[in-house]
């Protein structure tokens, strides 16, 4: 008798039943763009200046979608799932939001800085130099040689006190290191440059300002990437590598500079490369310690030096009265700066992945 | 014909063996020594500023020691940083979420270079990027909150007309922080547990269920001890602002307005070059305290990062 009262039912897929279909999100943002579109439009249509502002267009396109897509969902799908995609919209929104800053830094530093670079920004120096002209070669020869001293003390230091610490540190003192290095790596650039200035003014006189104080400054604040970047590669070398050269009576050091250090000299240059472009960057610390200055210095020892970062921000803090080349001169130095930047870090990338230790699986 | 004893004890004292580990040995110590001097140099430098007459320190306003002139800077040190952190604290959990659980496999470390490239640029670029980009566009939101919200003790305007306050300088360290942070808890995320988050799902949980219920509670420690590293960073972080604030030594909480308080790095950064005399050491004497703040945050993240060797924050 059953059977009678049955009713045809509409076929029901459990799968997809009390789901938005899978285009939902594509096409409520295109209506909540085309919707805020639509209204700005009108409101720039009405207005008397008539300007359309994208950014408001998008930012109104950013809340309809959130807000529609979370009502939607909760009456179609439930709380749960309407939870869900909230958190799905801010975690992308997070990451959109955290690109802005890098892509209009990027665009700004392009477009304002690469008026300005020319020849005579890489071949003269600011000497006698107001208003236009002039250039950063000064800046840019004092930043490498202040660096390169920075790297050939901090390199070997660097290095040594890492194998202390994977080969021989055991106990009380390596334990200290380790936190000490770790101390080292939070302290304040413009500390490291207070470090050196302090250190040359008792040394050598009140207010001595010399390349060599720019490139102690930098050693404080190099020494522990080194440290902390060659102490985790050198852990990656493989003990078997170590056992099999004491096997063959090898000794110790040998086999430290023959087998681990060759081992993992890739990944020690891709430290060094990134250390290297962490402090090329550093302005405080040159500020204090080697101050500014407008003329070629080739002597670490012998009067202020002028880096890059410095000449920007002093090309940017000291501008005259007519101050549209201080400024252009800024955004170079600046272009010029990330783009060395990024080289290091391009190096130091294509070195690791060229030469990474073949550790067979 | 020796014994194996006695050759054992001739491998012990290769003098090659002995050179390689005591120049190891004092490399180490080096470090140290460095940072002893960093501590020792500042104190013999900065006392004098601490001890000094007030009467005869030209950077101290009439009637103002010492105290008085470094804790205006040491709560802008700590507003500032505060502010950064707040902004980049949950931006940067988001975006680490982002990489470790939502985006696809294959753009993911892709999008982890990217927010790394952050970190590459030097503090100077982002400085004058804040000070001539972020700034004036920034300033008509400012008259709007001071308008519309200025209730709201931090939106008590005036409104600063240039858009150089002290909210503008955090927003440019929240962005200095943010692949710090990242960094840190991305990496923490991608440890969580396989299984865990498999277990979570299979129970039936939303992937917002499972990262709740799962990801976040074991991310925690790498969560704390990134926010703190970032504080650090933030609270040390000189020419950003430096460049972009208009400071002028006072304690407030509204950060819209064109009055703000400095911070103490920015403070020495401006001072600095033009010091003289016994000012010098005042301003090595402020640098000590900053050192000494941030030295306690630091301590306090490395012991967090310590209790979970797995991940360091230093690599």
């Amino acid at each position: 008798m059953s059977t009678a009262t049955k009713t045809p039912q509409p076929i029901v897929n459990v799968y997809s039943a009390g789901r938005l279909p899978r285009f939902t999100p594509i096409m409520v943002l295109a209506g909540s763009f085309l919707l805020s579109s639509i209204a700005f439009a009108l409101i720039a249509a009405a207005s008397p200046d008539g300007e359309f502002n994208l950014v408001a267009v998008l930012v109104v396109t950013a809340v309809l979608y959130t807000i529609i897509t979370y009502v939607g969902s909760r009456l179609v799908e439930g709380p749960r799932r309407a939870a869900d995609r909230l958190v799905t919209t801010l975690v992308v929104g997070a990451f959109l939001i955290a690109m802005l800053p890098l892509v209009s830094l990027v665009i700004t530093v392009i477009s304002q800085g690469s008026g300005r670079i020319d020849l005579d920004f890489f071949t003269l120096s600011m000497r006698n130099v107001l208003g236009e002209g002039g250039g950063a070669a000064h800046a840019i020869i004092g930043t490498l040689m202040m660096t390169g001293v920075a790297t050939l003390i901090s390199v070997p230091i660097g290095l040594m006190t890492s194998i202390y610490l994977v080969e021989y540190g055991r106990g009380r003192l390596a334990q200290a290191i380790t936190f000490l290095v770790d101390v080292m790596t939070g302290i304040p650039s413009i500390v490291a440059g207070l470090f050196a200035f302090a250190l040359f003014e008792l040394l050598l006189g009140p207010g001595t300002r010399v390349g060599l104080s720019g490139a102690i400054a930098l050693t404080v604040l190099m020494l522990p990437v080194v440290v902390r970047s060659s102490e985790e590669i050198l852990r990656l070398v493989p003990n078997e590598l170590r056992e099999a050269s004491y096997a063959l009576g090898v000794p110790k050091w040998l086999t430290i500079l023959k087998v681990v250090v060759p081992t993992s000299i890739a990944g020690i240059s891709t430290g060094v490369m990134l250390s290297i472009a962490r402090v090329i960057g550093e302005t405080a610390p040159l500020l204090i310690a080697a101050g500014f200055s407008n003329n070629f210095n080739f002597s670490l020892t012998d009067g202020r030096m002028q880096s890059l970062p410095v000449y920007v921000y002093y090309s940017y803090i000291s501008q005259g009265t007519d101050f549209a080349p201080y400024i252009e001169r800024a955004w170079a130095g600046a272009l010029t700066l990330i783009a060395i930047v990024m080289a290091l870090n391009l190096i130091a990338r294509l070195i690791a992945r060229i030469f990474a230790p073949k550790l067979g699986r | 014909m020796s014994s194996p004893v006695a050759n054992r004890r001739r491998t012990a004292q290769r003098p090659g063996d002995r050179i390689f580990s005591s120049s190891a040995l004092i490399a180490g110590s080096l470090i140290l020594a460095i940072l002893a001097a960093v501590a020792g140099f500042l104190l013999l430098e900065g006392i004098p500023g601490v001890t000094a007459d007030p009467e005869t320190v030209s950077i101290f306003e009439e009637g103002v020691d010492f105290t008085g002139f470094v804790i205006p800077l040491i709560f802008g040190t700590l507003w500032a940083a505060f502010l950064a952190l707040v902004m980049a604290l949950p931006l940067a959990i988001g975006i680490a979420l982002f990489i470790s659980h939502y985006a696809p496999r294959a753009l993911a470390a892709g999008l982890g270079y990217i927010i790394d490239l952050l970190a590459a640029v030097p503090s100077v670029v982002f400085g004058l990027w804040g000070a001539n980009v972020l700034a004036p566009a920034i300033q008509p939101s400012y008259t709007w909150l001071a308008e519309n919200l200025g209730w709201i003790p931090l939106f008590a305007g005036p409104a600063s007309g240039t858009g150089r306050t002290i909210l503008t300088a955090a927003i440019v360290l929240a962005v200095m922080v943010l692949p710090i942070i990242t960094a840190i808890t991305r990496e923490v995320f991608l440890q969580t547990p396989r299984l865990y988050e498999e277990a979570a799902l299979a129970l039936g949980a939303t992937r917002w269920e499972m990262i709740r219920t799962v990801v976040l509670p074991f991310g925690r420690p790498g969560i704390v001890s990134g926010a703190m590293l970032g504080l650090g960073r933030a609270l040390g972080e000189t020419m950003a602002v430096a460049m972009v604030l208009s400071a002028s030594g006072v304690i407030t909480f509204d950060v819209i307005s064109s009055v703000n308080p400095s911070t103490i790095a920015a403070n020495v950064a401006l001072r600095f070059p033009e010091a003289y005399g016994i000012n010098v050491n005042v301003l090595i004497a402020t640098g000590l305290i900053l050192f000494a703040i941030t030295l306690v945050v630091n301590s306090i993240a490395r012991y967090i990062v310590n209790r979970r060797k797995d991940f360091s924050g230093a690599n």
